[in-house]
């Protein structure tokens, strides 16, 4: 019996996991996918926003503000990087210095800091690249930008090491009410718990339907991108978006935590919730878009395209209620949900301890995780040292990013360790520079196998039916 | 530590200069190379057609690198093997790093760079579609087959005749899989033609110019593309897409030189070969680093390859000695009309050891014409081509001696040939 089952390892659920952990509890969170952080947290665009979108109010313009104050903090807690680099909202006319004004007084309204409209000229010499016919822009110093899947899997790896558990590859097909607990059906069995969270993202109006919740239906709505290389990576320091408009944000061009560059999303509506597949359309216009406010990009450069699906609920904003008794749903949580994450998760727990959870808080609650720098990030007496203890990390796997095989093993072997190629890429970068993994893959794969002592043949890419190799030669 | 010269990469390339430089009088040397042997790219290579021009015989990619590594021993040439080299500069600093020695900073006061190249993946094509597994590279599954002894799919469509990828369509069928196609985007294989008729034809798997993949399908292993036809600008013709079933695409659309060393050095980077520029003696932009092989353009034969990294390894002994005169009169190479590129780029006249071997290729495919070389004054030599192809790199030999005459430039172009 748990005191409260998650449902989602996003970075929603993730972050509710942890801050539970705070508490003498005993919690699970149930992911359908094999790794945490494979919905909508894994293509994303990585920004925590100032907070001037969503209207005052509403749950977006809370927790947004909140959450983007709490990051700096958290990123430095968990060693993940963080790095606040602001953010600017072009206009190229009147209508779009009209949209920024408005922009800008909702922003002051929702308790945003350090927020200003440039001229033209400071905006070109904060960001030269841009194309020449803007006429100012709003200066948001608050932006940041991370990395999503690292932030939640770190957020994971620490709820674990404060005695969360999780199953993954376990999906939710049913709940009902046994007594006063709550019976959880999956593939891998039932499990009991006495509250429960729905933080299933794409899914969470059906794990709301299962809990008898007043209805809402989630909307997917996907979004495209191109990721470039390194040395396109000082194109923008700042993240640049367009003047919303009648056609939505408009496109985002950005630099990334690791240096590089990637400009989108677009919004498409799609039939199939987890379908992250990219079309010629859609890269086209995300690139016409982008040649929108930079001149110079450089199209040699793009080492690949992703896609993301955004959960938007019916409802508009995001759903946090009580669907049943004992219950609560942190649905729904389209974008700027990964900014508001921190401060969904405190609000949901009060949500939990209004209906009877008693909280108390563990004396010995790790706030910091251990053993998580890669050998590139070491000062050179971090890499000595380290190279002394571990000879492995003398030795490169993935040429692009200098990921040593040292961190591949830290990477499988830390608390919720990677199990798949996809995992280690998320967790220590092999595989996500310029060759995309056509040289390291080989050898990714036969580090798992080793590590976790499978067959070379049963490493998958990431979900069940990934399979990599097909059997031994003649 | 010191050093007389460092050699990046411990493929063919590395291997030739490291014996040439030897062998004019260069003692102290040392190879780093990151795998776990010498031989680079050659080692999973293990069918027939190296080494036709340089020892007249037919061996295998090994057993081509062999005669060389086994020279290598034979000299008594330094290396080290799991070496990474991280930072290059334009001093001529290298860190590297590797698991027995760990972090090695090395002074050298000469270097040959002979890092090769890597395969482009399918993120540099922007093939939309899904992501799932059963894509691979032809030179990654290459390795998995033939190093590893794993098969990587039952199902293949192969995206591009490159000569890794009509190999690996051989192999795979040796192996027991079904290899539906071979995609090419031109009107024309980039691949050898013995390669066409010996991994292809004989097994009689079809090759499909002027089409692409345009989607990828499968949600978690491949199940599908979709192909197209393209038109001159290489867009798909809509109405012309098939869906192939497959569980495996293999791409083989292209090598590109690896320089993010050089580029860290400040070397010149010519954008068409993506590779360094060169002087006759296969030195790039910054005095004392040399280059040579496929990380200064791709070659389609080894053998070419050793001949240019024999000459880098001359040449770093001359810089070494200090007999490699200061470039005073020199002049440059132009590719025009019909030629892609052309390499080495500017030569100075004196430092020539007996003549230049001129590289390059097409960027057509053209039937009768002349290549010509020509100065300001005239045309300087031509020669005849019933058929050229951007897919076979064209050589010229020069001597010294008519190079020496050169007035200011030397231009490389096709010319009809009148009937
Ligand atoms: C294109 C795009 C761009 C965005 N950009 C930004 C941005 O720049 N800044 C920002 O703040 N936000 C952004 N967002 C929003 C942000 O990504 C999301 O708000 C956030 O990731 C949502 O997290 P989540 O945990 O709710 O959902 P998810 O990450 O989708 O997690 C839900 C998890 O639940 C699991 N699950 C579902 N059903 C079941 C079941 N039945 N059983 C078990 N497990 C189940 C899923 O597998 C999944 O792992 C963007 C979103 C998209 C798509």
């Amino acid at each position: 019996m748990f005191d409260v089952i998650i449902v989602g390892a996003g970075i929603v659920g993730v972050s509710i996991a942890r801050e539970l952990s705070r508490y003498d509890l005993k919690c699970l969170v149930i992911e359908k996918s094999s790794d945490i952080a494979n919905g909508s947290t894994k293509a994303n665009s990585g920004i925590l926003h100032a907070g001037y979108d969503a209207k005052e109010g509403t749950l977006k313009a809370k927790f947004n503000v909140l959450g983007s104050q709490m990051y700096e903090e958290i990123c430095k807690e968990l060693d993940v990087p963080y790095k606040r680099n602001g953010s600017l909202v072009l206009a190229f006319d009147d209508e779009d210095t009209k949209q920024i004004e408005t922009l800008y007084e909702r922003g002051l309204k929702n308790g945003v800091k350090e927020l200003s409209i440039i001229d033209k000229n400071t905006l070109l010499s904060l960001e030269p690249n841009l194309q020449e016919n803007v006429v100012g822009a709003l200066y948001a110093k608050t932006a940041a930008i991370v990395s999503p899947f690292e932030l939640a899997i770190a957020l994971a790896e620490n709820a674990n090491e404060n005695g969360v558990e999780f199953m993954l590859n376990t999906k939710v097909d049913k709940i009902y009410k046994e007594k006063d607990h709550f019976v959880i059906e999956t593939n891998k069995g039932a499990f009991k718990s006495n509250y429960i969270v729905n933080a299933a993202g794409l899914f969470s109006d059906e794990i709301n339907d299962m809990l008898g919740g007043e209805k809402f239906r989630i909307i997917p709505r996907r979004g495209e991108y191109c990721l470039f290389d390194k040395s396109s990576g000082n194109l923008v320091t700042r993240t640049i978006f367009q003047p919303p408009s009648k056609k939505g944000k408009g496109i985002l061009v950005a630099p990334t935590v690791h240096g590089n560059l990637f400009v989108g999303p677009n919004a498409r509506e799609i039939d199939i919730r987890d379908d992250v597949s990219t079309s010629r359309e859609g890269i086209e216009e995300i690139i016409r878009g982008a040649n929108r406010s930079v001149k110079n990009l450089n199209l040699r450069d793009i080492i690949t395209s992703f896609a993301g699906v955004r959960a938007t609920p019916s409802t508009g904003d995001f759903v946090i209620n009580i669907p049943t008794k004992n219950a609560v749903n942190a649905a729904g949580i389209e974008s700027p949900g990964l900014t508001a994450a921190p401060a969904i998760a405190p609000y949901v727990v009060s949500l939990l301890e209004n209906q009877g959870l008693k909280l108390y808080k563990k004396a010995n609650f790790i706030n910091k995780r251990k053993n998580t720098k890669l050998f590139i990030n070491m000062t050179e007496d971090e890499k000595r040292n380290a190279l002394s203890v571990n000879s492995l990390y003398g030795r490169i796997i993935c040429r692009c990013e200098h990921i040593t095989e040292g961190d591949i093993v830290n990477a499988i072997k830390r608390p919720l360790g990677a199990r798949t190629v996809d995992g280690v890429k998320k967790r220590v970068r092999a595989g996500m520079g310029r060759c995309q993994g056509g040289f390291c893959m080989p050898r990714v794969v036969e580090i798992l196998s080793r590590e976790l002592n499978v067959p070379m043949t049963e490493i998958l890419k990431s979900e069940e039916g990934s399979y990599i190799l097909t059997g031994r030669t003649k | 530590m010191e050093r007389d010269l460092v050699i990046i990469g411990g493929g063919p390339a590395g291997l030739a200069a490291a014996i040439e430089a030897k062998k004019n009088g260069i003692d102290d040397i040392l190879i780093l190379e990151r795998d776990k042997r010498l031989g680079g790219i050659l080692q999973q290579c293990i069918h027939n057609g190296f080494g036709l021009h340089v020892f007249k015989e037919q061996l295998t990619g090994p057993e081509y690198a062999q005669r060389f590594i086994d020279e290598v021993e034979a000299l008594g040439i330094d290396y080290k093997l799991e070496t990474m080299v991280l930072h290059l500069s334009k001093d001529k600093r290298i860190t590297a790093l590797n698991p027995k020695d760990g972090l090695i900073e090395i002074k050298a006061k000469a270097i040959i760079l002979a890092m090769g190249c890597r395969e482009r993946t399918r993120g540099a094509l922007n093939i939309p579609g899904s992501r799932p597994a059963g894509i691979f590279t032809a030179g990654s599954a290459q390795r998995f087959v033939n190093m590893e002894g794993y098969m990587v799919g039952k199902k293949v469509v192969i995206l591009g005749s490159g000569d890794i990828g009509l190999i690996m369509a051989r192999r795979m069928t040796l192996e027991g899989a079904e290899v539906k196609m071979v995609v090419e985007i031109m009107p024309y294989s980039t691949g050898l033609k013995r390669n066409i008729v010996q991994c292809l034809e004989d097994f009689d798997i079809p090759l499909l110019f002027n089409h692409t993949v345009t989607k990828i399908h499968g949600k978690h292993r491949v199940e599908g593309v979709t192909i197209a036809r393209v038109n001159e600008n290489k867009r798909p013709i809509e109405g012309t897409e098939k869906f192939v079933e497959c569980d495996t695409l293999l791409l083989s659309v292209g090598l590109i030189p690896e320089n993010e060393l050089s580029r860290e050095a400040d070397i010149d980077i010519n954008p068409i070969t993506n590779g360094a520029y060169v002087s006759e003696l296969m030195e790039t932009s910054v005095e004392g680093i040399f280059a040579c092989g496929n990380v200064v353009h791709v070659h389609d034969l080894v053998d070419y390859v050793t001949m240019e990294s024999y000459l880098a390894g001359y040449g770093a002994a001359k810089y070494i000695k200090g007999e490699r005169i200061k470039w005073e009169k020199i002049f440059k190479t132009i590719a025009m009309k019909g030629i892609r590129y052309v390499v080495p780029n500017f030569i100075c006249p004196q430092n020539i050891r007996e003549e230049v071997n001129f590289y390059m290729r097409v960027n057509d495919v053209y039937k009768n014409v002349y290549l010509v070389v020509r100065d300001k004054k005239g045309v300087i030599y031509k020669i005849k081509k019933n058929h050229v192809s951007p897919g076979e790199m064209e050589r010229i030999k020069l001597s010294k001696e008519i190079l020496q005459r050169v007035d200011e430039e030397l231009v490389f172009e096709l010319k009809e040939v009148e009937e």
